[in-house]
């Protein structure tokens, strides 16, 4: 006799789940390490170590983190509109431009607790406004979105090679980077980690973006938009300004990573500090399934393997970037894209149990 | 065979159950169904037997009971299974992709072969003797974007006979056809049935059982609780075992007291991005208290003029006052302004624009209200006030189940219907407009709705209702407005109107 499938259980579907996807992204990975001449549980126990071993790894850990939930929130606004944002990279890094330009011009004036906010401001209006113009252009005209934002990765990063090397280059020196920022322009951090306030406002968005997106009539008109347009248009929500909304939510979510990078930890302007966490958020997004709660514990697994990742490839030279690489890529394949593999393993298996 | 077993029945389903959760959806139902013949099984909405045919289609399994095909013990994992059976099932809302011509979706899923000619050829031959063999011609090389509905649902038919289905499930098929439509369908049916096709009718409509079926099945709540012989029975009786009591299938309502006039278009048109005239010189007076129906076969620019008068469309040319706001093509109004000035809109395609599927029941009790009070405080939607609002709309309206948490689209559409149209209405709108208040309804729920409206008119509401159901415009209506061409081609009193008089101005014919 055939046992008949039910729904998992509320516990197993949130934790167990996830857990067991991770599980087997893991054993996977053990595989392929041992296939490269290197013990597997060498590896792991390398690999915890350099995520929990001791409070500079936890330190990174949360610093990377920090990134990923900005960038991770940065898609699940935008997603929850039905609007597919791929431009937090180039987001992140105008954000910080906006972020790094304020404190350059009034480091010399304000005392941090004035000037920390309004760089802050300067970088969500940044990332905002570099995300409005791919809004408009789909509002208006019709241009997708998909498109436009993956452009304006591009005309960022130009742009900023531009600025750097042209405009906001420290005089005499030879590398493209501004001068550094004066000590009222520095986030508090702890001494010796790159971990800094960020992580508080980090905290601080995911609960602001739950507020809005479920507790609020604009978030409540963003979600109808984005799982029926035309009950949206019924209800009189005006799609044109709620895209434009929505992405500039979006952009100025991403722009906090300039926050995190550049006033917390690098003090000046530099080029290429988004490295890969705007792409990498979409990934966050999948896996929290859009929430920010969720989001958050995203976020803090792909912080662990990005420290823990940076530590192995530090201990085992036969190791290297690359498989690091491989190592994150692994683990986002089997908790995003195969996330719903195990399910019917489990209900059998509960199913087992149960009779 | 041996002489005492009676002939295998087509299909034998004995003790069938299945529960959603605490939803126990299909208790007990054993049927029968002889080979050859159309059997009806009706039921309001959520009786189970939409349930129960996924079931026999694969789509669900049970969770306890036999199903046999032919007399023979067989397991439905999936609707491949059905289909290698000879079931074939033809949805209510079509599963047809448009811009493929008849003979592209026929091949759909049976492409045959790595090239797509060999099995289109062989697949417009075979269109040819269905077409011959049953009477169902249909060019093969139409787009079906460009075929009416009736069409396109005999292409839904020919997809189910081309897999070889001897047995074929109709699930509500009349709900998007005219009346002409429905005839012709029920014709196509009689010959299947001559050739041997056993035909299941899933419907709530009980004429069309009266006149299309040989037996009726009838579900209540997840029972099979009376079968019998068509001949045997008739509208009133089916009727009352499917909603467990005596339903009055006439309206009674008092002569209306006109007030003054509500909602007025002067000269509206309404022109598309290609120029076609969707609607031309349109106008109507809406007073308060009276109940205005606009009949038309679907297409004719009812749909356009109700997306005109809620905002959501700005007409081309023409004046609107709603409520002593005058709009035009330079000044149109939104939906968030019409609302706000009284007007309150029940959709034609609830799912589509009433409602969002995805969200729960409480949070589609206040689409479009959400802004500003009760709902929204300081910025903020206040939960508790609108699961309050929600409970109390479900019990106003009898929505069942009354569970505000339940995602919108786990509800029948009965009660989806209840819930927009409680929506609308308990707000005392000024003017209401009503697509369709009835499609896809079942007879309890259609006799409730009904009844609101009359109330909702006698409560001083100017209600517009535009229905492609003639005997809802027929018993409803304190005037009648015949659409045809974008146009309004005639007024009639429903005192001096009937079926065939309007039918004759549906088609153009009756002009003034």
């Amino acid at each position: 006799m055939r046992l008949q499938r039910r729904p998992l259980p509320a516990w197993a579907e949130i934790a167990l789940l996830p857990l067991v996807n991770i599980a087997l992204a893991f054993i996977v990975v053990g595989v392929i390490v041992a296939i490269i001449g290197v013990d597997p549980f060498h590896a792991l126990r390398l690999l915890v170590v350099g995520v929990v071993g001791s409070s500079e790894s936890i330190g990174y850990t949360l610093y990377y983190a920090t990134n990923f939930t900005f960038t991770g929130l940065a898609v699940a606004v935008a997603f929850h509109a039905g609007l597919f944002n791929i431009g937090g990279e180039g987001q992140a890094y105008i954000g910080g431009l906006g972020c790094g330009l304020a404190i350059l011009a009034l480091d010399s004036y304000l005392p941090a607790w004035l000037l920390i906010p309004i760089a802050i401001a300067a970088a969500a209006l940044f990332g905002a406004a570099w995300a409005a113009v791919p809004a408009w252009l789909q509002a208006w005209r019709g241009s997708h979105i998909v498109i436009t934002t993956i452009m304006f990765n591009f005309v960022a990063s130009a742009l900023m090679v531009y600025l750097m090397v042209n405009v906001l280059i420290a005089p005499g020196s030879m590398t493209p980077q501004s001068r550094g920022f004066a000590p009222s322009g520095q986030l508090p951090a702890i001494p010796g980690l790159p971990l800094n306030l960020s992580l508080v406002l980090a905290l601080a968005c995911c609960i602001a973006v739950w507020v809005f997106l479920w507790h609020t009539p604009w978030g409540y008109a963003l979600r109808t938009m984005g799982h029926n347009p035309e009950a949206a248009v019924y209800a009189g929500t005006n799609l044109r300004r709620m895209t434009m909304l929505a992405m500039c939510l979006s952009g100025a979510l991403a722009g906090f990573v300039g926050v995190n990078e550049l006033m917390g930890v690098h003090h000046r302007i530099v080029l290429d500090f988004p490295a890969g966490y705007g792409f990498a958020g979409i990934a966050v997004a999948l896996m929290g399934r859009n929430h920010p709660f969720g989001i958050a514990l995203a976020a803090l697994l792909f912080g662990a393997l990005q420290q823990g990742g940076a530590e192995l490839a530090f201990e085992i030279p036969s190791i290297t970037r690359e498989m690091v690489v491989v190592i994150q890529g692994l683990v986002i394949l089997f908790s995003g894209a195969l996330a719903h593999l195990p399910r019917p393993w489990l209900q059998s298996l509960f199913a087992l149990r149960a009779s | 065979m041996q002489a005492l077993t009676p002939a295998a029945a087509a299909i034998e389903l004995r003790g069938i159950e299945k529960s959603f959760g605490s939803v126990h959806a299909v208790r007990g139902v054993s049927l029968r169904i002889e080979t050859g013949t159309i059997t009806g099984i009706v039921g309001e909405n959520g009786a189970g037997k939409s349930t129960l045919m996924s079931i026999l289609y694969g789509l669900y399994r049970a969770d306890a009971g036999e199903i046999w095909i032919d007399g023979h013990r067989v397991e439905m994992a999936n609707p491949r299974d059905a289909i290698a059976h000879g079931i074939g099932m033809v949805h209510q809302h079509f599963m047809l992709i448009d811009t493929f011509t008849v003979l592209e979706n026929m091949v759909l899923g049976a492409e045959g072969g790595l090239l797509l000619a060999g099995g289109l050829a062989a697949a417009r031959a075979e269109l040819a003797r269905l077409a011959r063999d049953y009477g169902l011609s249909i060019d093969p090389d139409a787009r079906i974007a460009d075929l009416s509905v009736g069409e396109q649902q005999r292409v839904e038919i020919l997809k189910v006979l081309f897999r070889g289905a001897r047995i074929l499930i109709l699930d509500e098929p009349s709900a998007v056809l005219t009346p002409q439509e429905t005839d012709r369908l029920f014709r196509i049916l009689q010959t299947l049935k001559e050739r041997g096709v056993t035909v299941i009718l899933i419907t709530h409509k009980l004429r069309e059982i009266m006149a299309a079926t040989d037996r009726v099945y009838v579900m209540r709540q997840g029972r099979m609780v009376a079968e019998h012989r068509t001949a045997d029975t008739g509208t009133e009786e089916l009727a009352e075992l499917m909603v467990g009591r005596k339903v009055r299938l006439e309206l009674d309502k008092v002569a209306p007291r006109q007030g003054e006039v509500l909602l007025r278009a002067e000269h509206l048109s309404l022109v598309d991005d290609r120029g076609v005239r969707l609607l031309d010189d349109v106008g109507i007076e809406l007073r308060a208290g009276e109940i205005v129906g606009i009949a038309g076969v679907t297409g004719n620019g009812q749909s356009e003029l109700l997306q005109v008068l809620a905002g959501i469309r700005p007409p081309s040319g023409g004046r609107l006052m709603v409520c002593g706001q005058l709009l035009d093509a330079r000044h149109p109004g939104n939906p968030a302004e019409m609302r706000a000035l009284g007007l309150a809109h029940v959709p034609e395609d609830r799912l589509r624009q009433g409602m969002v599927a995805a969200f729960e029941a409480s949070e589609t009790s206040i689409l479009g209200y959400q802004d500003g009070p009760p709902f929204t405080r300081n910025y903020l939607i206040d939960g508790p006030a609108v699961g309050a609002h929600c409970v109390d709309l479900m019990q106003r309206f009898d929505v069942r189940p009354p569970a505000p948490s339940l995602r919108s689209s786990h509800f029948s559409g009965g009660n989806q219907q209840k819930l927009v149209l409680a929506r609308e209405i308990v707000r005392r709108p000024k003017v209401l407009l009503v697509g369709q208040p009835t499609r896809g309804v079942d007879i309890g729920a259609i006799e409730f709705i009904h009844r609101e409206l009359v109330k909702a008119r006698d409560a001083g509401c100017a209600v517009l209702v535009v229905s492609v159901e003639l005997d809802e415009i027929l018993s409803l209506a304190d005037r009648i407005l015949v659409m045809f061409a974008g146009r309004i081609v005639g007024e009639v009193a429903p005192g001096r109107a009937d079926e065939r008089t309007l039918g004759l101005m549906m088609a153009g014919a009756g002009a003034a």
